[in-house]
């Protein structure tokens, strides 16, 4: 598994998302209210625009979510699946914090 | 309007087109609305009142004939001869001539100045002689409606909008003696002599005189009044003039005999509406009209309808009073009961009609408060749920009321314009899964004509299982209007307090969010991205910039009023050439540039901040543009300074976060070329004054504004949109428009206007102190940014590479500009974690 070095955590505000460029493909990365990371494919499978990096994060029952900015389909953090719409889905990535450096592997 | 519903139901029944119709109108109107006609002198005009539904006339063999009247019958021929010289062949005839004011024979009532009240032209003509009074006559205007019937109340109250005192007479001891009784109406004179209404009773006008410019009245008692104008409002009589000429049979007192298909004494010829004499009796409410222009139509597609028995109940609003009837109102079946409620504190009257035993509702009066009307006319002849005295008590809660919507029987009708049963209701809500009742609105035209049964289509929509949940989301049960009050009164200034203590578990959502965002911001608790509030808001907010669908954002400065300078223009000309931005104007007078990505809103931002620009907020639900035209400076009718008074405004409320966007507008005379009447806010110039208009939408549901306030000073106007403006902020659901939020008030327009004029819930002073810290505490929230470099920070499209421009956002040329490229749809794509 290789990890790529993003950002520093305190760079990441909570219950909000920064995109990162890996390679050619982007990937939304998100810090919850717990403290806790996840990383997503950036690019919103409805309209094919790269902006999930920038939805509203929040819960649905116990599930850590991200709304697509756009036309607001709600997806979860754990596995990429679309709550709305069960055809849909986006990749997941794994991604750690190690000394203070958040590191995902796509 | 009985002849409209006929060629409207014919119209729906006859998928077939076996009937081609012809309607000849005496009145240059298409259909209007009498039963509002006063809301003509309220800011509606003839369009608002139009009936006649796009696309009912001019193709498909139906045609309407305007100004044009039916002067002659051929019954042998079978012809009609119209007053355009036209002869019309019938194979049915439909006479629907309605009927015609009495003037009752008094010495001096053809005198000038003396008017009946039925047609937008005698409105017309009434308004044009208020004006010509308000020239000549120093000190208080005065009217006399003779007629204290429900015309006559109508009739007061135009006058009053037309600025005359009115004065009403009525021969019999009290007030609307068809429909309410003496309890009752004792409570109507009250409540319609506080709005300074005289009311004189048990006598009649004997005489009137010309008197220099005015007119003298004397009363029978003896009374002169002073008069500038004098309505005859004395009831109506059918007109079968046409019908007696062609030796139709009519009744003994007027009125075209027809059967209960009807039918007249001609088998191809029929009648409806007031003009037509139907058991007996002649009707002068539109509902038996309807209902008579229903069974027609289905008689004339081959049906059997039959007309049964009239319901000439009433629930209406007569000077802001609500007054119902239904029924046998006055009691007049042997033996029947009358239990009463009448409490002057409360302003309210409430009389049940019930049968011997007390078991079956014969009918009933509500004056003051009519919210049980709904539930009570369609119990009528049915057994009653419970002891009439609880049916209508005073009680707390609305125990009463939902009792007696759960108790109707099946086949009760719910909505009496359309017929609309309780089943009907029922059945619709759960085979279309309906959760509102604007789609019950939609799938059987309930609530739809007079609206009083609303109340009774919430009652079964929760009744029916459909949970209609106020709650925000399911992080908190409350509404927006409570988490507002919450924060409000619990000082709480960030979302982690407010769902600590209020939530009801979770963290929040894209719905959640953006709203407790919304109302922290109302409340002045700071920058929209300072703190914790940066994670609140969704991307427009975050970003402060409109999100595009291929992820770039728009950029929209603000242009108050309009108004720009060629300096300006030129910035803005420049700056988005040189960041190639798309450039369009919008209907808000200003202009938006597309196509920016998110690095490069700070800098171009920083060029328009220096060259004098500010945010204008198009990315939030918060006042938009306020629209005007170039008013009495330049335009040669204009009558006020609305350009300037649209800056003022603009700069007043900018930057005021709201449930959703509020958009102004400043019309510089009544010529409207702002179009403030479809704005949330609109201001009309007027000689004496501005006009305010409250509530107007255009969008998914256009929707006329209502004038909230007339001819005021600019000082008086600002403190009543100031109040509105919060007013709504405190109080309205999120992301609903100030169009939804005010139909929504109980007690509509003048409920809005006690609180915002008269400060009847005694926040008048709140809500001013509140804008008042909204206008002193306002920053440029892109100013604040650009000074700001953690906010600045934010502004890159990667974390990891900040300099880099997002590389699936790209543009393509079209008509010398850019548009985004069609975006590559992703794959689907295997989880990899």
């Amino acid at each position: 598994m290789t990890w790529t070095p993003v950002c520093r955590y305190d760079d990441l505000l909570p219950e909000r998302g920064v995109a990162a460029l890996i390679g050619a493909g982007q990937v939304a990365l998100f810090r919850t209210f717990d403290g806790s990371l996840y990383a997503i494919g950036n690019q919103d499978p409805f309209t094919g625009a790269c902006v999930l990096s920038r939805g509203i994060v929040g819960t649905r029952g116990d599930v850590p979510t991200v709304a697509s900015p756009l036309l607001k389909q709600v997806f979860d953090l754990r596995t990429g699946n679309c709550l709305d719409d069960e055809t849909a889905s986006v990749p997941v990535f794994a991604v750690r914090e190690r000394a203070g450096q958040v590191e995902v592997s796509a | 309007m009985v002849g409209q519903r006929l060629v409207e139901a014919v119209r729906d029944r006859d998928g077939e087109r076996r009937w081609r119709v012809t309607v000849l109108s005496e009145e240059p109107q298409r259909a209007y609305d009498r039963v509002n006609l006063s809301s003509y002198l309220d800011g509606a005009t003839a369009e608002d009142l139009d009936l006649v539904p796009g696309g009912c006339y001019g193709a498909d063999g139906y045609e309407l004939h305007l100004a044009e009247a039916a002067t002659a019958i051929d019954r042998t021929a079978r012809t009609v001869t119209s007053s355009g010289g036209r002869i019309i062949s019938y194979d049915a005839l439909v006479l629907a001539t309605g009927s015609s004011p009495f003037v009752p024979p008094i010495p001096g009532a053809g005198l000038p100045g003396c008017f009946t009240y039925r047609t937008l032209d005698d409105l017309d003509a009434i308004r044009a002689a208020a004006h010509r009074a308000a020239a000549t006559t120093k000190g208080r205007r005065a009217g006399l409606v003779v007629g204290g019937g429900l015309l006559g109340l109508e009739a007061a109250r135009a006058l009053r909008l037309l600025g005359l005192s009115p004065h009403v007479v009525e021969l019999a001891p009290r007030l609307m003696p068809l429909q309410v009784d003496e309890g009752g109406g004792a409570l109507l004179r009250m409540m319609i002599e506080e709005l300074n209404v005289t009311v004189r009773l048990g006598t009649s006008v004997a005489a009137i005189e010309p008197d220099g410019s005015r007119l003298l009245a004397t009363l029978a008692d003896g009374t002169e009044l002073d008069l500038d104008i004098v309505v005859f409002a004395a009831g109506v009589r059918p007109r079968d003039q046409l019908a007696r000429e062609a030796g139709l049979t009519v009744g003994q007192r007027g009125g075209i005999v027809v059967d209960d298909g009807c039918r007249t004494s001609d088998r191809d010829i029929y009648a409806v509406g007031e003009c037509a004499r139907i058991g007996g009796q002649v009707h002068g409410l539109v509902a038996p009209g309807y209902a008579m222009a229903e069974v027609l139509a289905d008689r004339l597609t081959g049906g059997t309808a039959s007309y049964t028995a009239a319901d000439a109940s009433t629930k209406l609003k007569l000077l802001g009073v609500d007054v119902a009837s239904f029924g046998d109102a006055l009691a007049s079946a042997e033996g029947a009961l009358e239990v009463t409620v009448n409490d002057p504190v409360t302003r309210s009257y409430s009389k049940l009609v019930v049968s011997g035993d007390a078991k079956t509702l014969l009918g009933g009066v509500l004056v003051g408060d009519a919210s049980k009307y709904a539930l009570l006319r369609p119990l009528v002849g049915r057994p009653l749920p419970g002891d009439p005295v609880t049916m209508i008590a005073p009680v707390g809660g609305d125990s009463a009321s939902g009792q007696g919507a759960g108790a109707l029987p099946g086949d009760a009708q719910v909505c009496s314009c359309y017929g609309v049963t309780k089943d009907a209701i029922c059945g619709v809500i759960s085979g279309q899964s309906l959760t509102d009742v604007a789609g019950i609105k939609s799938c059987t035209r309930a609530g739809t004509g007079c609206g009083s049964c609303l109340p009774a289509l919430k009652t079964l929509l929760a009744q029916s299982g459909v949970a209609v949940s106020a709650a925000l989301c399911e992080h908190f049960r409350q509404t927006r209007a409570e988490l507002f009050e919450l924060a409000r009164a619990g000082r709480i200034a960030t979302f982690t307090e407010l769902i600590d203590r209020h939530g009801a578990g979770g963290r929040g959502c894209d719905i959640c969010k953006p709203a407790v965002a919304s109302i922290l911001a109302s409340l002045g608790r700071g920058h929209v991205l300072d703190g914790e509030q940066a994670a609140l808001q969704d991307t427009n907010d975050h970003f402060l910039a409109n999100i595009q669908r291929n992820g770039s954002y728009s950029v929209v400065p603000r242009v108050p009023g309009g108004e720009i300078t060629p300096d300006k223009l030129i910035v803005l000309g420049e700056v988005a050439r040189d960041f190639s931005l798309y450039t369009k104007i919008t209907g808000g007078q200003r202009i938006d540039l597309l196509g920016a990505r998110v690095e490069q809103l700070p800098a171009i931002w920083r060029r328009l901040v220096d060259a004098g620009f500010e945010s204008g907020h198009a990315y939030g639900k918060a006042v938009r543009t306020v629209k005007s035209c170039v008013g009495s400076t330049w335009c040669r009718y204009g009558v006020q300074d609305s350009a300037s008074l649209a800056v003022e405004l603009e700069l007043r409320y900018r930057g005021i976060r709201s449930p959703h966007k509020i958009k102004a507008g400043v019309s510089g005379c009544a010529r409207e070329c702002a179009e403030a009447q479809s704005k949330d806010i609109g201001v009309i110039a007027a000689d004496n004054g501005w006009n305010l208009f409250v509530g107007g939408n255009g969008g998914f549901r256009p929707r006329h504004a209502d004038l909230l306030l007339s001819g005021v000073d600019t000082p008086a106007l600002i403190r009543a949109i100031d109040r509105f403006i919060m007013f709504y902020i405190r109080t309205a659901d999120r992301l609903q428009r100030t169009a939804t939020w005010f139909e929504s008030l109980e007690g509509g327009l003048d409920y809005l206007r006690s609180v915002i004029v008269d400060d009847s819930l005694g926040i008048g002073a709140e809500l001013d102190a509140a804008m008042a810290r909204h206008v002193s505490a306002y920053q440029d929230e892109w100013a604040a940014v650009l000074a700001d470099p953690a906010k600045l920070r934010r502004f890159v499209s990667f974390v990891n590479a900040p300099g880099t421009p997002d590389p699936s956002i790209a543009f393509v040329a079209e008509r010398g500009q850019p548009r985004p490229a069609d975006l590559p749809m992703p794959r689907p794509l295997a989880v990899t974690r």
